[in-house]
Protein backbone atom coordinates (compact mmCIF):
# COMPACT_ATOMS: atom_id res chain seq x y z
CA UNK A 1 0.00 0.00 0.00
CA UNK A 2 3.05 2.30 0.32
CA UNK A 3 5.21 3.38 -2.64
CA UNK A 4 8.82 2.24 -2.92
CA UNK A 5 9.95 5.75 -2.00
CA UNK A 6 7.91 5.73 1.21
CA UNK A 7 9.33 2.33 2.13
CA UNK A 8 12.85 3.55 1.34
CA UNK A 9 12.49 6.56 3.64
CA UNK A 10 10.77 4.43 6.26
CA UNK A 11 13.48 1.77 6.33
CA UNK A 12 16.41 4.19 5.93
CA UNK A 13 15.18 7.44 7.41
CA UNK A 14 17.48 10.42 6.72
CA UNK A 15 18.51 12.89 9.39
CA UNK A 16 17.04 11.20 12.45
CA UNK A 17 18.03 12.77 15.73
CA UNK A 18 18.17 16.06 17.60
CA UNK A 19 20.18 19.25 17.29
CA UNK A 20 21.56 20.64 20.54
CA UNK A 21 20.84 24.37 20.88
CA UNK A 22 18.83 24.29 17.64
CA UNK A 23 17.98 27.61 15.97
CA UNK A 24 14.36 26.53 15.88
CA UNK A 25 12.24 23.55 16.95
CA UNK A 26 8.75 22.76 15.67
CA UNK A 27 6.32 20.06 16.73
CA UNK A 28 2.92 19.07 15.36
CA UNK A 29 0.38 16.33 16.06
CA UNK A 30 -0.54 14.67 19.32
CA UNK A 31 -0.51 11.21 20.78
CA UNK A 32 -4.29 11.02 20.51
CA UNK A 33 -4.25 10.86 16.71
CA UNK A 34 -1.14 8.70 16.71
CA UNK A 35 1.44 10.87 14.98
CA UNK A 36 3.84 13.41 16.53
CA UNK A 37 6.62 15.00 14.49
CA UNK A 38 9.37 17.21 15.84
CA UNK A 39 11.81 19.06 13.55
CA UNK A 40 15.08 20.69 14.66
CA UNK A 41 16.73 23.34 12.47
CA UNK A 42 20.22 24.76 12.47
CA UNK A 43 19.98 28.06 10.61
CA UNK A 44 22.83 30.31 9.49
CA UNK A 45 22.45 33.43 7.33
CA UNK A 46 18.84 32.57 6.55
CA UNK A 47 19.83 29.17 5.26
CA UNK A 48 19.07 25.72 6.71
CA UNK A 49 22.49 24.31 7.49
CA UNK A 50 21.27 21.20 9.22
CA UNK A 51 17.93 19.57 10.01
CA UNK A 52 17.00 16.62 12.18
CA UNK A 53 13.73 14.95 13.13
CA UNK A 54 12.13 12.71 15.72
CA UNK A 55 8.78 11.11 15.00
CA UNK A 56 6.25 8.99 16.86
CA UNK A 57 3.98 7.53 14.23
CA UNK A 58 3.25 5.16 11.40
CA UNK A 59 5.24 4.41 8.27
CA UNK A 60 3.86 7.48 6.49
CA UNK A 61 4.67 9.76 9.43
CA UNK A 62 8.27 8.57 9.53
CA UNK A 63 8.72 8.70 5.74
CA UNK A 64 7.28 12.22 5.38
CA UNK A 65 9.49 13.45 8.23
CA UNK A 66 12.55 11.98 6.59
CA UNK A 67 11.59 13.39 3.16
CA UNK A 68 11.01 16.91 4.43
CA UNK A 69 14.49 17.00 5.94
CA UNK A 70 15.97 16.05 2.55
CA UNK A 71 13.86 18.63 0.76
CA UNK A 72 14.92 21.60 2.88
CA UNK A 73 18.50 20.94 3.84
CA UNK A 74 20.67 23.69 2.31
CA UNK A 75 17.63 25.75 1.32
CA UNK A 76 16.95 29.38 2.25
CA UNK A 77 14.12 29.96 4.71
CA UNK A 78 12.02 31.47 1.93
CA UNK A 79 12.50 28.36 -0.20
CA UNK A 80 11.77 26.07 2.75
CA UNK A 81 8.53 27.89 3.49
CA UNK A 82 7.37 27.03 -0.03
CA UNK A 83 7.66 23.31 0.74
CA UNK A 84 4.20 22.10 1.78
CA UNK A 85 2.73 18.81 3.00
CA UNK A 86 1.65 18.22 -0.60
CA UNK A 87 5.19 18.77 -1.90
CA UNK A 88 6.35 16.11 0.54
CA UNK A 89 3.65 13.63 -0.47
CA UNK A 90 4.45 14.19 -4.16
CA UNK A 91 8.17 13.70 -3.55
CA UNK A 92 7.29 10.31 -2.05
CA UNK A 93 5.28 9.40 -5.20
CA UNK A 94 2.07 9.78 -3.21
CA UNK A 95 0.55 8.48 0.02
CA UNK A 96 -2.53 6.32 0.60
CA UNK A 97 -5.60 8.61 0.92
CA UNK A 98 -6.12 7.68 4.59
CA UNK A 99 -2.60 8.95 5.35
CA UNK A 100 -2.98 12.41 3.79
CA UNK A 101 -4.16 14.05 7.03
CA UNK A 102 -2.70 13.04 10.39
CA UNK A 103 0.38 11.34 9.00
CA UNK A 104 1.37 14.05 6.51
CA UNK A 105 2.27 17.00 8.73
CA UNK A 106 6.04 17.01 8.42
CA UNK A 107 6.12 20.26 6.42
CA UNK A 108 3.93 21.88 9.07
CA UNK A 109 6.44 20.83 11.71
CA UNK A 110 9.27 22.29 9.62
CA UNK A 111 7.33 25.57 9.22
CA UNK A 112 6.72 25.64 12.95
CA UNK A 113 10.45 25.28 13.50
CA UNK A 114 11.14 28.24 11.18
CA UNK A 115 8.53 30.29 13.02
CA UNK A 116 10.15 29.36 16.32
CA UNK A 117 13.48 30.59 14.94
CA UNK A 118 12.00 33.88 13.67
CA UNK A 119 10.32 34.54 17.00
CA UNK A 120 13.61 34.04 18.83
CA UNK A 121 15.44 36.29 16.34
CA UNK A 122 12.92 39.07 16.91
CA UNK A 123 13.38 38.87 20.65
CA UNK A 124 17.14 39.13 20.20
CA UNK A 125 16.96 42.00 17.68
CA UNK B 1 14.45 -14.89 4.93
CA UNK B 2 12.64 -16.70 7.68
CA UNK B 3 8.86 -16.29 7.46
CA UNK B 4 6.79 -16.40 10.64
CA UNK B 5 3.01 -16.16 10.53
CA UNK B 6 1.72 -14.79 13.84
CA UNK B 7 -1.68 -13.58 12.68
CA UNK B 8 -3.94 -16.59 13.24
CA UNK B 9 -6.64 -14.44 14.82
CA UNK B 10 -7.03 -12.74 11.44
CA UNK B 11 -7.12 -16.02 9.56
CA UNK B 12 -5.47 -19.44 9.44
CA UNK B 13 -4.12 -21.50 6.53
CA UNK B 14 -6.70 -23.93 5.18
CA UNK B 15 -5.68 -27.47 6.14
CA UNK B 16 -4.52 -29.44 3.05
CA UNK B 17 -7.03 -32.27 3.74
CA UNK B 18 -9.77 -29.66 3.90
CA UNK B 19 -8.70 -27.99 0.66
CA UNK B 20 -8.47 -31.25 -1.30
CA UNK B 21 -11.88 -32.36 -0.10
CA UNK B 22 -13.31 -29.02 -1.17
CA UNK B 23 -11.90 -29.44 -4.67
CA UNK B 24 -13.73 -32.76 -4.94
CA UNK B 25 -16.98 -30.98 -4.14
CA UNK B 26 -16.36 -28.49 -6.93
CA UNK B 27 -15.18 -30.80 -9.69
CA UNK B 28 -16.49 -34.32 -9.04
CA UNK B 29 -19.49 -33.96 -6.72
CA UNK B 30 -20.97 -30.74 -8.01
CA UNK B 31 -24.68 -31.49 -7.75
CA UNK B 32 -27.13 -29.09 -6.15
CA UNK B 33 -28.29 -30.64 -2.85
CA UNK B 34 -31.86 -29.57 -3.62
CA UNK B 35 -31.94 -31.69 -6.79
CA UNK B 36 -33.63 -35.10 -6.71
CA UNK B 37 -31.16 -36.92 -8.99
CA UNK B 38 -28.11 -38.89 -7.90
CA UNK B 39 -25.80 -35.86 -8.29
CA UNK B 40 -27.94 -33.88 -5.91
CA UNK B 41 -28.41 -36.72 -3.45
CA UNK B 42 -24.66 -37.27 -3.23
CA UNK B 43 -24.10 -33.64 -2.29
CA UNK B 44 -27.05 -33.68 0.09
CA UNK B 45 -25.47 -36.57 1.94
CA UNK B 46 -22.22 -34.63 2.33
CA UNK B 47 -24.15 -31.60 3.57
CA UNK B 48 -25.79 -33.71 6.26
CA UNK B 49 -22.43 -35.09 7.30
CA UNK B 50 -20.90 -31.60 7.56
CA UNK B 51 -23.80 -30.47 9.75
CA UNK B 52 -23.15 -33.39 12.09
CA UNK B 53 -19.41 -32.65 12.22
CA UNK B 54 -20.03 -29.02 13.15
CA UNK B 55 -22.68 -29.94 15.73
CA UNK B 56 -20.32 -32.46 17.28
CA UNK B 57 -17.64 -29.81 17.83
CA UNK B 58 -19.90 -27.75 20.10
CA UNK B 59 -22.14 -30.42 21.62
CA UNK B 60 -25.20 -29.45 19.59
CA UNK B 61 -27.85 -31.33 17.62
CA UNK B 62 -27.21 -31.20 13.84
CA UNK B 63 -30.66 -29.70 13.28
CA UNK B 64 -29.59 -26.70 15.35
CA UNK B 65 -26.79 -25.77 12.91
CA UNK B 66 -27.38 -23.14 10.24
CA UNK B 67 -24.69 -22.63 7.60
CA UNK B 68 -23.84 -19.04 6.73
CA UNK B 69 -21.35 -17.07 4.67
CA UNK B 70 -19.16 -16.53 7.75
CA UNK B 71 -19.03 -15.01 11.19
CA UNK B 72 -20.42 -11.65 10.11
CA UNK B 73 -23.56 -13.08 8.56
CA UNK B 74 -24.13 -15.44 11.50
CA UNK B 75 -23.90 -12.48 13.91
CA UNK B 76 -26.35 -10.50 11.82
CA UNK B 77 -28.86 -13.34 11.56
CA UNK B 78 -28.61 -13.98 15.31
CA UNK B 79 -29.08 -10.38 16.37
CA UNK B 80 -31.47 -9.04 13.77
CA UNK B 81 -33.33 -12.34 13.47
CA UNK B 82 -33.99 -12.60 17.22
CA UNK B 83 -34.78 -8.89 17.57
CA UNK B 84 -37.36 -8.95 14.79
CA UNK B 85 -38.98 -12.19 15.95
CA UNK B 86 -39.32 -11.08 19.58
CA UNK B 87 -40.32 -7.46 19.12
CA UNK B 88 -43.66 -8.06 20.82
CA UNK B 89 -41.88 -9.21 23.97
CA UNK B 90 -39.54 -6.25 24.14
CA UNK B 91 -37.04 -4.10 22.33
CA UNK B 92 -34.00 -4.06 24.58
CA UNK B 93 -30.68 -5.76 23.79
CA UNK B 94 -27.61 -6.07 26.00
CA UNK B 95 -24.14 -6.41 24.56
CA UNK B 96 -20.62 -5.20 25.42
CA UNK B 97 -18.32 -2.41 24.32
CA UNK B 98 -15.68 -4.83 23.01
CA UNK B 99 -17.68 -6.86 20.50
CA UNK B 100 -16.58 -7.32 16.91
CA UNK B 101 -18.03 -4.75 14.51
CA UNK B 102 -20.29 -7.47 13.10
CA UNK B 103 -22.19 -7.36 16.42
CA UNK B 104 -21.70 -3.68 17.28
CA UNK B 105 -22.80 -2.35 13.91
CA UNK B 106 -25.75 -4.75 13.75
CA UNK B 107 -26.84 -3.40 17.15
CA UNK B 108 -26.34 0.20 16.05
CA UNK B 109 -28.51 -0.46 13.00
CA UNK B 110 -31.25 -1.82 15.29
CA UNK B 111 -31.03 1.30 17.45
CA UNK B 112 -31.90 3.35 14.37
CA UNK B 113 -34.95 1.11 13.97
CA UNK B 114 -36.23 1.78 17.48
CA UNK B 115 -34.50 -0.88 19.59
CA UNK B 116 -32.61 0.09 22.75
CA UNK B 117 -29.13 -1.31 23.23
CA UNK B 118 -26.98 -1.30 26.37
CA UNK B 119 -23.24 -1.58 25.73
CA UNK B 120 -21.83 -2.94 28.98
CA UNK B 121 -18.27 -1.79 29.81
CA UNK B 122 -15.31 -4.06 30.62
CA UNK B 123 -12.48 -3.94 33.14
CA UNK B 124 -8.81 -3.22 32.37
CA UNK B 125 -8.37 -6.84 31.26
CA UNK B 126 -11.27 -6.57 28.79
CA UNK B 127 -13.41 -8.82 30.97
CA UNK B 128 -17.12 -8.26 31.48
CA UNK B 129 -18.51 -8.47 34.99
CA UNK B 130 -21.58 -10.77 34.90
CA UNK B 131 -23.15 -8.56 37.56
CA UNK B 132 -23.08 -5.62 35.11
CA UNK B 133 -24.95 -7.76 32.60
CA UNK B 134 -27.53 -8.69 35.22
CA UNK B 135 -27.91 -5.06 36.32
CA UNK B 136 -28.56 -4.02 32.73
CA UNK B 137 -31.54 -6.39 32.39
CA UNK B 138 -34.92 -4.67 32.05
CA UNK B 139 -38.46 -6.01 31.71
CA UNK B 140 -38.21 -5.65 27.96
CA UNK B 141 -34.77 -7.26 27.44
CA UNK B 142 -34.97 -9.93 24.74
CA UNK B 143 -31.34 -10.72 23.94
CA UNK B 144 -27.91 -10.74 25.57
CA UNK B 145 -24.93 -10.98 23.20
CA UNK B 146 -21.44 -11.36 24.68
CA UNK B 147 -18.45 -12.64 22.72
CA UNK B 148 -16.76 -15.84 23.94
CA UNK B 149 -13.22 -14.56 23.47
CA UNK B 150 -12.09 -11.16 22.31
CA UNK B 151 -10.35 -11.11 18.94
CA UNK B 152 -7.78 -8.43 19.83
CA UNK B 153 -6.61 -9.17 23.34
CA UNK B 154 -7.85 -12.77 23.63
CA UNK B 155 -9.72 -12.31 26.90
CA UNK B 156 -12.16 -15.14 27.67
CA UNK B 157 -15.49 -13.94 29.00
CA UNK B 158 -17.44 -15.44 31.93
CA UNK B 159 -19.80 -17.13 29.51
CA UNK B 160 -21.10 -19.76 31.93
CA UNK B 161 -22.16 -17.14 34.48
CA UNK B 162 -23.80 -15.00 31.82
CA UNK B 163 -25.55 -18.04 30.39
CA UNK B 164 -26.95 -18.77 33.82
CA UNK B 165 -28.17 -15.21 34.30
CA UNK B 166 -29.83 -15.20 30.88
CA UNK B 167 -31.59 -18.45 31.65
CA UNK B 168 -32.84 -17.25 35.05
CA UNK B 169 -34.39 -14.21 33.40
CA UNK B 170 -35.74 -16.07 30.37
CA UNK B 171 -33.63 -14.03 27.93
CA UNK B 172 -31.95 -15.42 24.83
CA UNK B 173 -28.14 -15.60 25.04
CA UNK B 174 -26.01 -15.26 21.92
CA UNK B 175 -22.22 -15.54 21.89
CA UNK B 176 -19.89 -14.59 19.05
CA UNK B 177 -17.45 -17.48 19.45
CA UNK B 178 -15.58 -16.89 16.19
CA UNK B 179 -12.19 -16.80 17.92
CA UNK B 180 -12.93 -19.68 20.27
CA UNK B 181 -14.63 -22.40 18.20
CA UNK B 182 -12.06 -24.97 17.13
CA UNK B 183 -9.45 -23.37 19.38
CA UNK B 184 -11.05 -23.76 22.80
CA UNK B 185 -13.47 -26.40 24.14
CA UNK B 186 -17.10 -25.31 23.94
CA UNK B 187 -20.26 -27.17 24.81
CA UNK B 188 -23.38 -25.12 24.20
CA UNK B 189 -25.34 -26.92 26.93
CA UNK B 190 -22.64 -26.66 29.54
CA UNK B 191 -22.35 -22.91 28.88
CA UNK B 192 -26.09 -22.23 28.58
CA UNK B 193 -25.75 -20.76 25.09
CA UNK B 194 -28.86 -20.25 22.92
CA UNK B 195 -27.14 -18.92 19.81
CA UNK B 196 -23.49 -19.21 18.83
CA UNK B 197 -21.51 -17.78 15.92
CA UNK B 198 -18.53 -19.53 14.35
CA UNK B 199 -16.35 -18.97 11.31
CA UNK B 200 -14.42 -21.71 9.47
CA UNK B 201 -11.32 -19.73 8.56
CA UNK B 202 -10.29 -19.24 12.18
CA UNK B 203 -9.65 -22.97 12.57
CA UNK B 204 -8.04 -24.09 9.32
CA UNK B 205 -11.25 -24.12 7.29
CA UNK B 206 -11.97 -21.95 4.26
CA UNK B 207 -12.85 -18.24 4.26
CA UNK B 208 -16.39 -17.08 3.59
CA UNK B 209 -18.23 -19.84 5.41
CA UNK B 210 -19.45 -20.17 8.97
CA UNK B 211 -22.35 -21.34 11.03
CA UNK B 212 -24.90 -20.17 13.55
CA UNK B 213 -26.01 -22.54 16.27
CA UNK B 214 -29.64 -21.88 17.16
CA UNK B 215 -31.02 -23.82 20.12
CA UNK B 216 -34.24 -25.66 19.32
CA UNK B 217 -37.21 -23.49 20.23
CA UNK B 218 -35.50 -20.10 19.87
CA UNK B 219 -37.79 -17.66 18.08
CA UNK B 220 -35.94 -16.24 15.10
CA UNK B 221 -36.88 -14.76 11.72
CA UNK B 222 -35.07 -14.61 8.39
CA UNK B 223 -33.31 -11.37 7.53
CA UNK B 224 -32.94 -12.17 3.83
CA UNK B 225 -35.40 -13.89 1.55
CA UNK B 226 -35.33 -16.53 -1.14
CA UNK B 227 -35.54 -20.30 -1.38
CA UNK B 228 -36.15 -22.88 1.32
CA UNK B 229 -32.52 -23.71 2.08
CA UNK B 230 -31.38 -23.72 5.72
CA UNK B 231 -35.00 -23.68 6.90
CA UNK B 232 -35.48 -20.38 4.97
CA UNK B 233 -33.26 -18.66 7.55
CA UNK B 234 -30.37 -18.52 5.11
CA UNK B 235 -31.85 -18.89 1.63
CA UNK B 236 -29.76 -19.48 -1.47
CA UNK B 237 -27.90 -22.46 -2.93
CA UNK B 238 -25.53 -23.69 -0.27
CA UNK B 239 -21.79 -22.97 -0.53
CA UNK B 240 -21.16 -26.69 -0.72
CA UNK B 241 -17.35 -26.71 -1.03
CA UNK B 242 -17.16 -24.23 1.85
CA UNK B 243 -19.59 -26.14 4.05
CA UNK B 244 -17.86 -29.46 3.39
CA UNK B 245 -14.57 -27.73 4.26
CA UNK B 246 -16.05 -26.33 7.47
CA UNK B 247 -17.28 -29.80 8.45
CA UNK B 248 -13.88 -31.37 7.85
CA UNK B 249 -12.10 -28.55 9.69
CA UNK B 250 -14.47 -29.04 12.63
CA UNK B 251 -13.71 -32.77 12.73
CA UNK B 252 -9.94 -32.13 12.66
CA UNK B 253 -10.20 -29.36 15.27
CA UNK B 254 -12.08 -31.63 17.65
CA UNK B 255 -9.48 -34.38 17.31
CA UNK B 256 -6.53 -32.01 17.70
CA UNK B 257 -7.92 -29.61 20.28
CA UNK B 258 -6.21 -30.79 23.43
CA UNK B 259 -2.77 -31.11 21.88
CA UNK B 260 -3.09 -27.85 19.99
CA UNK B 261 -4.10 -25.92 23.12
CA UNK B 262 -1.18 -27.24 25.13
CA UNK B 263 1.24 -26.43 22.30
CA UNK B 264 -0.10 -22.90 21.82
CA UNK B 265 -0.21 -22.15 25.52
CA UNK B 266 3.40 -23.15 25.92
CA UNK B 267 4.57 -21.05 22.96
CA UNK B 268 2.37 -18.16 24.09
CA UNK B 269 3.82 -18.14 27.58
CA UNK B 270 7.38 -18.36 26.23
CA UNK B 271 6.73 -15.40 23.97
CA UNK B 272 5.08 -13.34 26.73
CA UNK B 273 7.85 -14.02 29.25
CA UNK B 274 10.54 -13.49 26.64
CA UNK B 275 9.16 -10.10 25.65
CA UNK B 276 8.78 -9.02 29.28
CA UNK B 277 12.39 -10.01 29.99
CA UNK B 278 13.82 -8.26 26.95
CA UNK B 279 11.80 -5.07 26.55
CA UNK B 280 11.21 -2.30 29.11
CA UNK B 281 7.81 -0.68 29.42
CA UNK B 282 6.08 -3.47 27.55
CA UNK B 283 2.57 -3.89 28.86
CA UNK B 284 0.70 -7.15 28.37
CA UNK B 285 -2.81 -6.35 27.18
CA UNK B 286 -5.71 -8.62 28.08
CA UNK B 287 -6.11 -11.02 30.98
CA UNK B 288 -3.00 -12.69 32.46
CA UNK B 289 -4.66 -16.10 32.72
CA UNK B 290 -8.16 -15.97 31.21
CA UNK B 291 -6.93 -15.63 27.64
CA UNK B 292 -6.97 -17.58 24.39
CA UNK B 293 -4.14 -20.12 24.18
CA UNK B 294 -2.60 -18.46 21.12
CA UNK B 295 -3.03 -14.77 21.94
CA UNK B 296 -0.16 -12.42 22.76
CA UNK B 297 -0.89 -8.69 22.86
CA UNK B 298 1.50 -6.00 24.07
CA UNK B 299 1.69 -2.24 24.07
CA UNK B 300 5.17 -0.82 23.68
CA UNK B 301 5.29 2.67 25.02
CA UNK B 302 6.57 5.58 22.88
CA UNK B 303 6.10 3.83 19.54
CA UNK B 304 3.28 3.35 17.08
CA UNK B 305 1.89 0.02 15.97
CA UNK B 306 1.96 0.34 12.20
CA UNK B 307 5.64 1.27 12.15
CA UNK B 308 6.25 -1.77 14.32
CA UNK B 309 4.24 -4.05 11.98
CA UNK B 310 6.04 -2.79 8.89
CA UNK B 311 9.41 -3.39 10.50
CA UNK B 312 8.40 -6.88 11.60
CA UNK B 313 7.11 -7.58 8.11
CA UNK B 314 10.46 -6.55 6.64
CA UNK B 315 11.98 -9.26 8.83
CA UNK B 316 9.37 -11.80 7.75
CA UNK B 317 7.12 -11.70 10.82
CA UNK B 318 3.37 -11.16 10.33
CA UNK B 319 1.40 -9.59 13.20
CA UNK B 320 -1.34 -7.01 13.65
CA UNK B 321 -2.07 -3.85 15.65
CA UNK B 322 -4.94 -1.86 17.13
CA UNK B 323 -3.34 1.43 16.12
CA UNK B 324 -5.45 4.03 14.31
CA UNK B 325 -2.87 4.10 11.55
CA UNK B 326 -3.69 0.50 10.67
CA UNK B 327 -7.46 0.79 10.96
CA UNK B 328 -8.02 3.57 8.46
CA UNK B 329 -9.87 5.59 11.10
CA UNK B 330 -8.54 8.27 13.39
CA UNK B 331 -9.11 6.31 16.56
CA UNK B 332 -7.27 3.29 17.85
CA UNK B 333 -9.20 0.10 18.50
CA UNK B 334 -12.47 0.45 20.43
CA UNK B 335 -11.45 -2.60 22.47
CA UNK B 336 -8.23 -1.05 23.79
CA UNK B 337 -10.03 2.22 24.57
CA UNK B 338 -12.83 0.34 26.38
CA UNK B 339 -10.12 -1.23 28.55
CA UNK B 340 -9.24 2.28 29.68
CA UNK B 341 -6.00 2.56 27.73
CA UNK B 342 -4.78 6.02 26.74
CA UNK B 343 -4.65 6.75 23.02
CA UNK B 344 -0.88 6.85 23.11
CA UNK B 345 -0.55 3.37 24.59
CA UNK B 346 -3.30 1.97 22.37
CA UNK B 347 -1.44 3.20 19.27
CA UNK B 348 1.56 1.13 20.30
CA UNK B 349 -0.24 -2.19 20.50
CA UNK B 350 0.95 -5.34 18.80
CA UNK B 351 -1.00 -8.60 18.51
CA UNK B 352 0.87 -11.80 17.80
CA UNK B 353 -1.56 -14.70 17.44
CA UNK B 354 -0.05 -18.15 17.27
CA UNK B 355 -1.24 -21.23 15.39
CA UNK B 356 -0.72 -24.96 15.35
CA UNK B 357 2.15 -24.85 12.84
CA UNK B 358 4.24 -22.34 14.81
CA UNK B 359 7.39 -23.66 16.48
CA UNK B 360 9.84 -22.80 19.24
CA UNK B 361 12.16 -21.50 16.53
CA UNK B 362 9.48 -19.01 15.45
CA UNK B 363 9.26 -17.73 19.01
CA UNK B 364 13.07 -17.54 19.30
CA UNK B 365 13.32 -15.62 16.05
CA UNK B 366 10.65 -13.14 17.13
CA UNK B 367 12.36 -12.64 20.49
CA UNK B 368 15.60 -11.89 18.65
CA UNK B 369 14.09 -9.41 16.16
CA UNK B 370 11.43 -7.59 18.18
CA UNK B 371 13.66 -5.95 20.84
CA UNK B 372 15.90 -4.46 18.11
CA UNK B 373 12.94 -3.01 16.27
CA UNK B 374 11.36 -1.55 19.40
CA UNK B 375 14.70 0.00 20.41
CA UNK B 376 15.21 1.52 16.96
CA UNK B 377 11.72 3.04 16.82
CA UNK B 378 12.07 4.36 20.35
CA UNK B 379 15.36 6.02 19.46
CA UNK B 380 13.41 7.90 16.74
CA UNK B 381 10.51 8.85 19.01
CA UNK B 382 10.15 12.36 20.44
CA UNK B 383 8.26 10.82 23.38
CA UNK B 384 11.17 8.66 24.48
CA UNK B 385 13.93 9.97 26.70
CA UNK B 386 15.86 6.78 27.07
CA UNK B 387 15.08 6.64 30.75
CA UNK B 388 11.97 5.29 32.34
CA UNK B 389 10.39 8.50 33.51
CA UNK B 390 9.61 10.72 30.55
C1 LIG C 1 -14.89 -12.06 17.11
C2 LIG C 1 -15.17 -12.03 15.64
N1 LIG C 1 -16.43 -11.96 15.21
C3 LIG C 1 -16.73 -11.95 13.90
C4 LIG C 1 -15.75 -12.00 12.93
C5 LIG C 1 -16.14 -11.97 11.49
O1 LIG C 1 -16.01 -13.22 10.90
P1 LIG C 1 -15.97 -13.41 9.32
O2 LIG C 1 -14.68 -12.82 8.85
O3 LIG C 1 -16.07 -14.87 9.07
O4 LIG C 1 -17.16 -12.68 8.75
C6 LIG C 1 -14.41 -12.07 13.34
C7 LIG C 1 -13.33 -12.08 12.33
O5 LIG C 1 -12.27 -11.50 12.50
C8 LIG C 1 -14.12 -12.09 14.73
O6 LIG C 1 -12.86 -12.16 15.16
ZN1 LIG D 1 -0.17 7.76 10.80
Amino acid sequence: MYTDKVMDHFTNPRNVGEIKDASGVGEVGNAKCGDIMRIYLDIEDDRIKDVKFKTFGCGAAIATSSMVTELVIGKTLKEALEVTNNTVAEALDGLPPAKMHCSNLAADAMHAAIQDYMKKEKVQA
Amino acid sequence: MRKVYFDHSATTPTAPEVASLMVEYMTTHYGNPSSVHSFGRETKKALIKARAQVAELIGANPLEILFTSGGTEADNIAIRGVAKANKKRGNHIITTQIEHHAVLHACEALEKEGFRVTYVPVDEYARVNPKDIEDAICDDTILISVMFANNEVGTLQPIKEIGKIAKEHGIYFHTDAVQAVGNYPIDVNEYGIDLLTMSAHKFHGPKGVGALYIRKGVKIRPISFGGAQERTLRPGTENIPGIIGLGKAAEIAKAELEGKMAHLQRLRDRLITGIQERIDEAKLNGHPTERMPGNVNFSFRYIEGEALLLNLDLRGIAGSSGSACTSGSLDPSHVLLAMGMTHEIAHGSLRLSLGRDNTDEDVDYCLEVLPEIVARLRSMSPLYNGNKEA
